[in-house]
């Protein structure tokens, strides 16, 4: 399993994340960019991902539902701002309702999504920039939705993931 | 040997001591191994391994010795078991699995096209 590098600044209320795919930067782009592909990896199971509509261009965007096991129901929106074919965009992410009306309860985030060809495929890096340092604590503490990752998880089963990642 | 913090934590009696030493800040070795019921070598080497990890550090007093917690070390496990963290994480593996598929796909496209 490849390592995640993650780092928290939260002074300047961002996130950097930082992870090799074995593929090429054309793949791994299309992973991140077309709905039908994106549904199948952006909700951490058992939840699963739903496009609603997906526009990919710029001030285009993508509306989403992350499902839960129960029926749950958490709907979110990317606004893409910018794009650079295979090499980045950027844009914002919120949650929203079904009718695609922003939180204002719920922290927004900025991510810039960079492609780079590495040794053994792609390497992504991602900045995800908050409005506030309270939004960004409460993402980190939340882990975006109660219940969402931590729920799920058992110690064990958690600390076992966590040894894969540093190996 | 691999030693680094992760290691550390990955076992149950480990994190038992962890939480134990951080209840007191400093502990007495005897008194770790006074309270598991399993014997004191087992538990000397616990304490051997987080050493190595880097999650605690011994220090001498008269015949005594204590251990503490590495905070900076600890801060660095606190980092990890961060939600978003895995929730980013478990993407990732899943994206690796999409990839995995694409590529088999493109490879496959590639061998027909040379036939």
């Amino acid at each position: 399993m490849e390592k995640t590098i993650y780092t928290k600044d939260i002074p300047n209320k961002k996130i950097f994340v930082k992870r090799e795919f074995n593929s090429s930067p054309e793949i791994v782009w299309k992973a991140w960019t077309e709905s039908e592909l994106l549904d199948k990896w952006w909700a951490p199971k058992p939840w699963t991902a739903k496009t609603k509509s997906m526009d990919f261009t710029e001030g285009g965007t993508w509306m989403y539902c992350m499902c839960g096991p129960d029926d749950e129901k958490v709907w979110c929106k990317v606004v893409y701002k910018k794009i650079d074919e295979i090499k980045s965009f950027e844009g914002t992410d919120a949650f929203c309702d079904e009718n695609g009306i922003e939180s204002t309860e719920m922290p927004g985030m900025y991510w810039i999504v960079s492609f780079k060809p590495s040794e053994n495929g792609t390497t992504v890096d991602v900045e995800i920039t908050f409005d506030s340092e309270e939004d960004l604590k409460k993402i980190v503490e939340m882990g975006f939705q109660d219940g969402f990752a931590s729920g799920h998880y058992n110690l064990d089963e958690l600390l076992r993931d966590l040894t894969d990642i540093k190996n | 040997m691999r030693r680094d913090i992760f290691q550390g934590i990955a076992d149950p009696v480990r994190r038992e001591i962890i939480l134990m030493i951080a209840n007191k800040n400093s502990l007495n070795v005897n008194s770790v191994a006074e309270r598991f019921d399993i014997s004191r070598p087992a538990v000397s080497k616990h304490l051997k391994i987080l050493g190595e990890c880097g999650l605690i550090k011994f220090t001498q007093s008269g015949r005594e010795r204590f251990c503490e917690l590495e905070l900076v070390k600890m801060k660095e496990v606190s980092d990890w078991i961060d939600p978003f963290m895995i929730l980013l994480n478990e993407r990732f593996n899943n994206l690796d699995n999409v990839l995995s598929d694409l590529n088999k796909k493109s490879k496959n496209i590639n061998s027909k096209t040379k036939k």
